[in-house]
């Protein structure tokens, strides 16, 4: 298998884009990974979006989106598994790029969920749970989550206050991101205060699922080297999947999917745990943070809350996380989610991320969950 | 609309009947086909006792199309005395009376309606058992 590279990245502000289309969003975003690169370079185009259909907006957004970039007739493959179709689209890029199908490859992650009302949005989101045996009951995603969060604070002996390192570090970072849809500091007394969304849930440890998109240019290593002049290495890429139902699981706070994927993926880039500098994960809530970190291996169970309470998670911390806003301050773009960790990861080792740069960072992670840890795709970038 | 999709699920809904593993005695909720290599007579039909323990719990207050008449309630995972896990929603009871570990058993109660012209979904949820 050949090495594979990211030469380039784009996204657009993460917010509000009543007055924008998916492919406009889309198109941005590819823009901005081309830079200079003619767009009939690309040998196959990987598209990322998890509620198009759902909600009404669009099948084949593949189609859609080659043809807006002006290159229809291009291979082009649209990749849906919840929060992880983004990680999942850049996985199949690095197979067709390493088996040597292709030489250049891009993946756009886009969504666009602002066009309807917050109860068709929950339950598009609900989708990604069992809907026979879970969403019919009405549990949402951020309602499995509150159940997740309640049994780790019963389990491990946590009050829900404990948590607020997660959002408040996520904010702190989300001011240096030029894209992020929240782009101030929060306090602990303010995410204490919060509004309850879904007991022990407060509003302030609650993403908001926002619009935007999101991509990343994939090359071989010849190509890489003759087009771009500093080239971030995919040392590891691996996806795992598990049951959709959480209630399926011997035990519903450990994460198997994050647990194979990471593992498989660091044992690709023949990295071990401690080599990893800056990560980042699906962290709608802390308490989604810190299972994903446990299950990966990064913390021993039941440490993770406390390991951010003691400032781990910061940018100058063993374990920093989040660094472009995660899900809360950047904003959750579902299925593009996957594909802005990888721009902002690439950011970090390219030393461009500013007040969130973490201090010589050579080797990232990033991690995306569909659902509940139903599907987990995770990515090691390296410096070379 | 989605009449065969719930019609289908009537036992497991209605009255709890997951399936039982004839070689090993394992039972599980909800019922699934059989895997590869096993055959349909791997596991039997099984009707569980419909009662068990709060494994967690929460309150949705920001409701899925199709539920905004309902909020605020709960919801949990319910440990079933013959070992499954199980997604409900916790009923007749408030949400400062549930507690982790609180038993609760099955009642059957309208869980969503289809819209004005659709189905109404009936199934299982759990309260507290009145000792």
């Amino acid at each position: 298998m050949r090495h594979v590279y990211i030469i380039g990245t784009g996204a657009t502000p993460v917010g509000e884009h009543w007055d924008r289309s998916p492919a406009s969003l889309a198109i941005e975003a590819l823009t901005g990974a081309l830079g200079t690169i003619p767009a009939s370079r690309i040998g196959a185009l990987y598209v990322a979006s998890a509620l198009s259909g759902a909600l009404h907006t669009q099948s084949q957004m593949a189609a859609l989106i080659a043809t807006a970039a002006g290159i229809p007739g291009v291979e082009a493959v649209t990749v849906e598994a919840g929060g992880a179709s983004g990680g999942v689209a850049l996985r199949q890029a690095c197979l067709a790029v390493a088996a040597g199908a292709v030489d250049l490859a891009m993946v756009v992650g886009v969504e666009k969920v602002t066009d309807v009302l917050d109860a068709r949005r929950e339950a598009a989101l609900a989708l990604a749970t069992d809907v026979d045996w879970e969403a019919i009951h009405g549990v949402t995603l951020t309602a499995f989550w509150a159940l997740l969060m309640r049994r780790y604070m019963h389990e491990y002996g946590y009050t829900a206050d404990d948590f607020a390192p997660f959002p408040v570090n996520a904010h702190a970072n989300g001011v240096a991101n030029p894209r992020a849809m929240y782009r101030f500091a929060i306090t602990a007394e303010k995410v204490r205060s919060a509004p309850m969304v879904a007991e022990p849930l407060g509003l302030l440890d609650c993403s908001t699922a926002a619009d935007g998109a999101a991509a990343v240019l994939i090359a071989s290593e010849g190509l890489a080297h003759e087009l771009c002049a500093t080239p971030v290495r995919i040392a590891g890429s691996a996806t795992a999947t598990d049951t959709l139902a959480l209630h399926s699981r011997p035990d519903p706070l450990w994460f198997p999917a994050a647990a194979y994927s990471a593992a498989a993926a660091l044992r690709t880039a023949r990295l071990t745990h401690s080599d990893v500098q800056v990560f980042d994960v699906t962290d709608p809530h802390g308490i989604a943070a810190a299972l994903a970190l446990e299950s990966s291996g990064f913390a021993e169970r039941g440490t993770a809350v406390a390991l951010a309470r003691e400032g781990a998670i910061t940018p100058k911390g063993r374990l920093p996380l989040a660094t472009g806003g995660g899900c809360k301050a950047r904003g959750d773009v579902v299925g593009a989610s996957g594909v802005y960790q990888i721009v902002e990861l690439v950011a970090q080792l390219r030393g461009q991320a500013g007040a969130a740069q973490v201090n010589g960072a050579r080797v990232a992670l990033a991690q995306c969950m569909g659902g509940i840890g139903a599907t987990v795709a995770t990515h090691i970038l390296t410096l070379e | 609309m989605d009449l065969a999709k719930h019609w289908r699920l009537r036992h497991a809904r209605y009255r709890l009947e997951g399936q039982r593993n004839r070689l090993t005695g394992e039972v599980r909720f909800p019922p699934a086909p059989p895997l590869p290599g096993e055959t349909e007579e791997t596991w039997e039909p099984y009707i569980l006792k419909g009662r068990g323990r709060v494994y967690s719990f929460s309150v949705v207050r920001q409701p899925p199309e199709g539920f905004e008449d309902q909020p605020p309630y709960l919801v949990a995972l319910v440990r079933l005395d013959e070992g499954p896990l199980v997604t409900a929603q916790l009923t007749d009871c408030d949400p400062d009376q549930v507690a982790i570990d609180m038993p609760v058993e099955m009642v059957t109660r309208r869980l969503r309606a289809l819209g004005p012209t659709g189905l109404i979904v009936y199934g299982y949820k759990f309260r507290p058992i009145v000792s």
